[in-house]
Formats: structure tokens, C-alpha cells, sequence
């Protein structure tokens, strides 16, 4: 039921209303949750809501985080012969 | 291998070493109920090492609503005093007499919603008062409570809200304080803290709390959460983690926030198979009090009741999983359901079944 899925905004319709995209498929969406919603935003729909903007520096971040874990994780099993 | 896959089997790599470190067979207990369903569908569970236990929580917000409730809004549908309009996971629930509201839609008083953006019109469009089942957790509250809103300003006065809004911290907070509970960690909800903030579980920081960690719902996010809890463990902590930062800010979403404290309150209403949990629900406030379908239509309150032999209240809590109960998989399928946690498709009964996860 919590279940929502990033889009992108395409453009904005009015104060409370854009069009987002995710592939080929577009729709219409409330986005009054949203502080300052702008065409190009990456954002979370939920039961045809905007909730939050995503950014792409926390995705990098995300990234950053699982390389380094990934690092971790290689020198661990390096340490106890466990294989790659 | 792809970039993913490799990352992934790091992931698991990490996860087995900790655990082997910790020595002992570890209870984690995923929240969300969109959680459930994806760590089954996406096979996690079957990579992790067979000590390390998850049990599902009370995150399916149909599953957690009491039976007498369902019986409710099919009284308001029988006695053509409302049409009634709901997300579809409730339209198959049984209420105590066995009855679902699908069994009702031939009388054009149901109407399955998949918005709340929807119920503007569909109350400027109907002849009768519409009440919403206002079902769900801080993620679709103020979604629905907006619908509301809107509605208000253009003037549409015939929309109600039969409100069974939950909230999560609370619910945490009353499981730990069963001493029986065996919880060695929390994965947290990813889109109820977008809404409410990681700063919303500080008490899982305190004595006798435990580590949480807010976690999102591709399977390299679920594996970082469940590794985030076991570092955790090993170290004796219990500190609450965002795994999910990309999403969940430490303060939540303002507006959604500021939202809920203008028009809800809390209350202590009853969840299906914990009983009554103090400040665990939300209600209109007295301001929006001819938009409440209880007092509109003075409501009773819902009783809960549960069907003969179903264990859903037990498997809420965390306390059994479904293959202990006798009716799973036989007297209880996702085609016949029998209790909440076999209708909704984030049930954990429903889960199991479709995906497997017994263990």
C-alpha cells in the first residue's frame, strides 16, 4: 500500500497539478506535497502524489555507499579465504 | 556480471561474515508491508544465511484494520445511507459475517478508487453522501486528508472520511514493550519516513529500544538495511540509520507534515490482533468534524473480531508465521481468502504463499 515509484517531472500544469513521466507512459499528478516542484525533478509518486523530490547528489551518494561497502566486503573475504 | 549483481553479492558476502561474528540466530522484523512482499519477490530472503531470521511486522495497513470495520462501511452500503468508495485491497476483506464489500457492488454503491485524486468528482458526480474508507499509514494520510481539502475549497460538501489511519512509531514502541517480543532489529519503513523523518524514531535510541534502519525497495537497498542492522547488532547498538537518504530526509516532508497537524489528532483506536494502541491512530479534528463519517453516520466503533481458526492477529505481531496456521494454503488461499493478511496483497500470509519465505 506504501508502494510508490520515482518519475520525472515534465512539466507543471498549475499549482497543484504536473505531468510526470517514467518511460514511455505519462500522467497527471497532485504535487502540492511538494515545497518548490520543477520540470526535470525526479520525484516519488504514491497513490497519484507527489511525496518527496529525490536528488541526484543522494543517488551518487547511494552509490558511493554501497562501493565502499563492496570494498569492504572484498578485504574481509580476502582476509578469510573466502571465495571471490 | 553486471555492476549490481556484483555489488549484491558483496552485500551478502558481508552479511555472512557478521553474522557468523554475532554467533546467534537473529530476529529481524521488516515493518513495511511493501517491504514483505519485495524481499520474497525478489528472493532476498533465500540469500541470507539461515540465521538470520525476518519476521514480518503489522506494515499492512488493510491487515491491521479490525474486521468490525469492514462490517461498518457494508452497513452504510446495505442501507443505501451512503455510496462508499475505497482503495481495493478492502474490497475482498471478510467482515465478521464472512461478507466482503465486492458482494455489495451490485448495488452501485461501491466504488474502487485507485486515487484520492478521484473523489472530488466522484462526490460532485453522485446523488448521495460519499464516504472514503480512509484506510493507511503516514505515507497515503496526507493524500487522502488533501483529497479532502480540496474538495472543501471548491465546495463539494458530500465527501466523508471513515478514518482507520495508522501510525508506525507508536506500533514500535508498544511491540517493545511486550517483553516477549525477541525483535533484535528493525528495517525501517522507506516511504512512511519520507513522509514523518528519520528524526521520528529517536526512541528506538533509548533503553530498550532497538537499531533501526530506514531502508528503500530495490534489492541492494534491502540488503544494505538488513546489513546496516546486523553491524549494528554485532556492536551492541541501537542507533537509528538511513539507508535510504536519497529519499528520507531527517526531518520528513514539511508540507505533508504541517498537513496532518492542521486537520488530524491522534487517538487510540484498535489494530486488528494488537488490540487498542495508545496515540497509534489519527481522526479528523473537531474543525473538520461534518466531513467525519463517523459522526456523520454515527458509527459504532469497530470491533474486532477474527475469523475461527485464522492466526492473522498472531502473524501481525510477529509472534507466528503463516505456514502455523492450519488454514494457509489450504482453507485460506489469495483466491478465498479467510483473514486480512491472505486479501491484501502486502499481506504476509498473502506473501508467502505467492512467493514462499517459510523457513
Amino acid at each position: 500500500m506504501c508502494l510508490a515509484t520515482p518519475m520525472k517531472i515534465e512539466r507543471i500544469v498549475d499549482g497543484r497539478r504536473a505531468i510526470v513521466s517514467e518511460g514511455n507512459v505519462q500522467v497527471e499528478v497532485d504535487v502540492s506535497l511538494l515545497k518548490d516542484p520543477r520540470p526535470g525533478d525526479h520525484v516519488i509518486i504514491h497513490a497519484g502524489y507527489a511525496i518527496e523530490t529525490l536528488t541526484l547528489a543522494e543517488a551518487e551518494e547511494r552509490l558511493a555507499l554501497f562501493r565502499k561497502i563492496a570494498e569492504l566486503s572484498g578485504e574481509t573475504s580476502g582476509e578469510t579465504g573466502a571465495p571471490q | 556480471m553486471s555492476d549490481e549483481s556484483q555489488l549484491a553479492r558483496s552485500l551478502v558476502s558481508e552479511i555472512e561474515s557478521v553474522t557468523a561474528r554475532i554467533g546467534r540466530t537473529v530476529r529481524l522484523m521488516e515493518v513495511c508491508g511493501t517491504h514483505t512482499v519485495e524481499l520474497r519477490k525478489q528472493g532476498i530472503q533465500s540469500l541470507l544465511p539461515r540465521r538470520v531470521t525476518l519476521v514480518s511486522g503489522p506494515g499492512c495497513p488493510v491487515c491491521v484494520t479490525p474486521s468490525g470495520y469492514i462490517d461498518n462501511a457494508m452497513q452504510l452500503v446495505s442501507e443505501g445511507r451512503a455510496q462508499v468508495a475505497t482503495f481495493g485491497d478492502l474490497m475482498k476483506v471478510p467482515g465478521a459475517s464472512g461478507r466482503t464489500l465486492s458482494s455489495l457492488a451490485g448495488t452501485g454503491r461501491v466504488r474502487l478508487v485507485y486515487s484520492p485524486r478521484e473523489l472530488v468528482e466522484i462526490a460532485r458526480g453522485s446523488g448521495l453522501p460519499v464516504v472514503f474508507l480512509a484506510v493507511g499509514f503516514e505515507t497515503t494520510v496526507p493524500t487522502i486528508v488533501s483529497a479532502l481539502l480540496e474538495a472543501r475549497d471548491r465546495g463539494v460538501d458530500n465527501l466523508f472520511l471513515y478514518t482507520a489511519f495508522k501510525t508506525v512509531p507508536p506500533a514500535l514502541r508498544f511491540l517493545l514493550s511486550n517483553p516477549e517480543h525477541g525483535i533484535d532489529g528493525f528495517l525501517l519503513p522507506g516511504h512512511v519516513s519520507v513522509i514523518i523523518g528519520a528524526d521520528a524514531y529517536a526512541f528506538l535510541e533509548r533503553a530498550g529500544g532497538r537499531p533501526g534502519v530506514i531502508t528503500g525497495f530495490e534489492g541492494l537497498d534491502m540488503l544494505l538495511g538488513i546489513l546496516g542492522l546486523l553491524r549494528q547488532i554485532e556492536r551492541g547498538e541501537s542507533s537509528v540509520q538511513n539507508a535510504y537518504p536519497r529519499a528520507v530526509r531527517a526531518e520528513g516532508n514539511p508540507r505533508a507534515l504541517e498537513l496532518i497537524a492542521r486537520t488530524l489528532e491522534t487517538r487510540s483506536d484498535t489494530w486488528r490482533g494488537l488490540g487498542p494502541i495508545p496515540g497509534a491512530a489519527l481522526g479528523l479534528q473537531s474543525w473538520l468534524a461534518e466531513s467525519d463519517a463517523e459522526k456523520e453516520f454515527d458509527i459504532p466503533p469497530a470491533e474486532d473480531r477474527e475469523p475461527p481458526g485464522c492466526l492473522c492477529s498472531r502473524v501481525i505481531a510477529g509472534m507466528s508465521t503463516p505456514p502455523q496456521c492450519a488454514l494457509f494454503g489450504t482453507r485460506c488461499t489469495p483466491d478465498d481468502p479467510v483473514g486480512p493478511c491472505m486479501v491484501s496483497s502486502e499481506g504476509t500470509c498473502s506473501a508467502y504463499f505467492r512467493y514462499g519465505g517459510a523457513r
